[in-house]
């Protein structure tokens, strides 16, 4: 079976053209110049490649008007998907290992649970969180988004993790008391490194749900106070909704999807283990 | 320290469940402790909502005009299902869900046949792969706005030649042509993550099966057919759920590219409409419980399937 015939050059061609096509694409047209958009440009290449969205956008002209908003939602962006990430992973690492080592009443019900919020629609709840927040004075805050996408993000973390530190040999643990260590030393030496990388793991995946959220962020802010950039980037549209500024909104796109990028290229091994581990041994 | 050393490796043997010792109580205690912030935000955040809404869905309850709150039982469930653009949303959604998973279980099949055939390049093919699903679904939708717009896309300077389609076609015009683009952009970004997941399912179907078959004189779609596919119905099967779920649940390519536009509104983008821009959260409580419903429905539906199947197979091998 393994070998790489015609048809397996054939078929990593196409796949390379379907994941980058679409991707260069937008890179392309955010060197377009907004006049050359306004008019339509369907050649892929820009006709004169130009600097000048990433300028605006980043607040390098003298006109901060665009750039502000956008730089506020990066802002949030940031803050609240890096925020939600730790204290997500946090309460997952606690949740998954007691899945995983211990015995307890309601264990069951726990990954049940998680299993049913992994499948939930989220829009269901915005109408009543909108509410709710609104009492709880939580409504177009930093909280208001942290809190909801640690809790969506739990499950997934909680399945991946539970699954990971299952793989790992606790007795080692054991045998490490029985040769002197503490048990805080055990744990610290031993555990800690061997469960680092499905932590990891389930940060990035944190991160990734966090940073791409959008109805939550669209239905439970009003402002750039805590608006982030999906959100934000929908309301992107300037002066004539007919003829949107295409070369900018790709510029927001390419720089937004930077970040991910980066962390594709420096983790794609583990992204793709935790993917489908907790999926396929769950 | 010591009841470590006494009963070693105890925390996988079954009959500590028959002496329900003090170590055992106090790992009890320990576990539910360990889960207990987990659970209370999850019951906090998303069971308090839905019972919220669910109390909500019975009132006739604008966000403008709070203090005109008033009981309608049923009211609002009778007014939504007695209504035509629930119906037809309803049916935009399970159109969107059916084609695209169907779409990218084929698709996403034959990506991972290369993945796992393939001998190099690997690292590359694994990042490429993910950039589609890593990418903001917003940013990935925004994408394929301009890609079918009239002045701006290429899908119409390059595909004009095919019949159907011209360099002046206006996709965001009626209903198909806006649906077409909605589900290109959904079954682009997410073929990658079904490859990854129909990948882990072929990497674990064993060579020698595989071999043996060949063996025995199989031809290749005997093999597809008969062997690697019945092999992989777990696999396939978490996909089926996973996506299928997360297909109905489509909102943010349609907001981005039609904003419901030409009839091209989903369950949760009617949902989203009537709770946040309308204020209707009565109204918008009840579609919130339908589509919470119809969810749970579905992935029965979708279990059921598969396990009616798997003991079919069983049955018959």
């Amino acid at each position: 079976m393994k070998k790489s015939g015609i048809g397996t050059w054939v078929g990593f061609v196409l796949i390379m053209v379907w994941c980058l096509l679409p991707v260069a694409w937008i890179v392309s047209l955010s060197f377009k110049s907004l006049q050359e958009t306004s008019t339509g440009s369907p050649q892929f290449l820009p006709k004169h490649a130009t600097w000048d969205n990433y300028k605006v956008l980043l607040g390098m002209t003298a006109d901060k008007s665009s750039s502000h908003d956008f730089l506020a939602a990066l802002r949030n962006s940031f803050g609240i998907s890096i925020i939600a990430t730790f204290l997500a992973v946090i309460i997952a690492t606690l949740a998954a290992y007691a899945i995983a080592r211990l015995e307890f009443k309601g264990k069951r019900l726990v990954l049940s649970m998680a299993l049913a919020i992994a499948m939930f629609p989220v829009v269901a709840l915005v109408g009543p969180l909108f509410d709710m927040w609104r009492t709880f004075h939580l409504f177009n805050t930093w909280p208001g988004l942290i809190i909801p996408y640690m809790t969506f993000t739990l499950p997934l973390a909680i399945w991946t993790l539970s699954a990971f530190f299952r793989e790992i040999p606790w007795e080692m643990e054991q045998a490490a008391q029985v040769d002197g260590a503490t048990s805080w030393q055990a744990f610290r030496k031993v555990i800690v490194p061997l469960a680092a990388p499905g932590v990891f793991t389930a940060a990035i995946l944190t991160f990734f749900f966090a940073w791409n959220e959008f109805v939550l962020s669209l239905s439970l802010t009003s402002t750039t106070a805590s608006r982030t950039v999906p959100a934000q980037m929908s309301f992107f549209v300037g002066p004539d909704p007919f003829n949107p500024p295409y070369s900018q909104l790709a510029t927001a796109s390419v720089i937004v999807t930077v970040p991910v990028i980066v962390i594709v290229l420096l983790f794609q091994r583990k992204i793709v283990a935790g993917l489908t581990s907790g999926a396929v041994k769950g | 320290m010591s009841t470590t050393i006494a009963t070693p490796a105890a925390t996988q043997q079954p009959e500590k469940k028959v002496v329900f010792s003090d170590r055992l109580v106090a790992e009890n205690r320990l576990g539910q402790r360990l889960v207990a912030p987990a659970v209370i935000l999850m019951l906090l955040v998303t069971a308090y909502p839905m019972l919220q809404a669910l109390y909500l869905s019975l009132f006739r309850y604008r966000l403008t005009d709070p203090s005109n709150k008033s009981f309608v039982g049923v009211g609002n469930y009778v007014t939504i299902l007695g209504d035509s653009l629930f119906w037809k949303d309803t049916v935009n959604t399970v159109i969107i869900m059916v084609v695209t998973v169907a779409i990218e279980l084929v698709i996403g099949f034959a990506f991972a046949m290369v993945m796992h055939r393939i001998i190099f390049a690997r690292g590359l093919m694994r990042t490429s792969i993910l950039i589609p699903y890593g990418i903001i679904t917003v940013v990935s939708a925004f994408a394929w706005q301009f890609t079918f717009s009239i002045n701006n896309g290429w899908v119409n300077s390059w595909f004009g030649w095919l019949p159907g389609i011209s360099s002046t076609t206006n996709w965001y015009g009626d209903h198909w042509h806006a649906m077409f683009a909605i589900m290109v952009s959904e079954i682009w970004k997410t073929t990658p993550f079904m490859a990854l997941l129909l990948l882990a399912g072929l990497s674990q179907i064993s060579e020698d099966m595989v071999e043996a078959s060949k063996v025995d004189g199989a031809t290749a779609s005997q093999r597809l057919f008969r062997v690697i596919l019945p092999n992989m119905k777990a696999a396939i099967m978490v996909a089926v759920l996973f996506r299928g779920l997360d297909a109905f649940r489509i909102f943010d390519n349609i907001y981005v590219m039609t904003k419901g536009a030409q009839n091209t509104e989903s369950s949760s983008f009617l949902t989203y409409r009537q709770s946040i821009e309308q204020f209707q959260l009565g109204m918008g409580s009840a579609l919130s419980v339908l589509l919470f419903l119809t969810v749970l429905l579905l992935a029965y539906l979708i279990v059921k399937f598969f396990k009616v199947d798997l003991a079919q197979a069983r049955g018959e091998g």
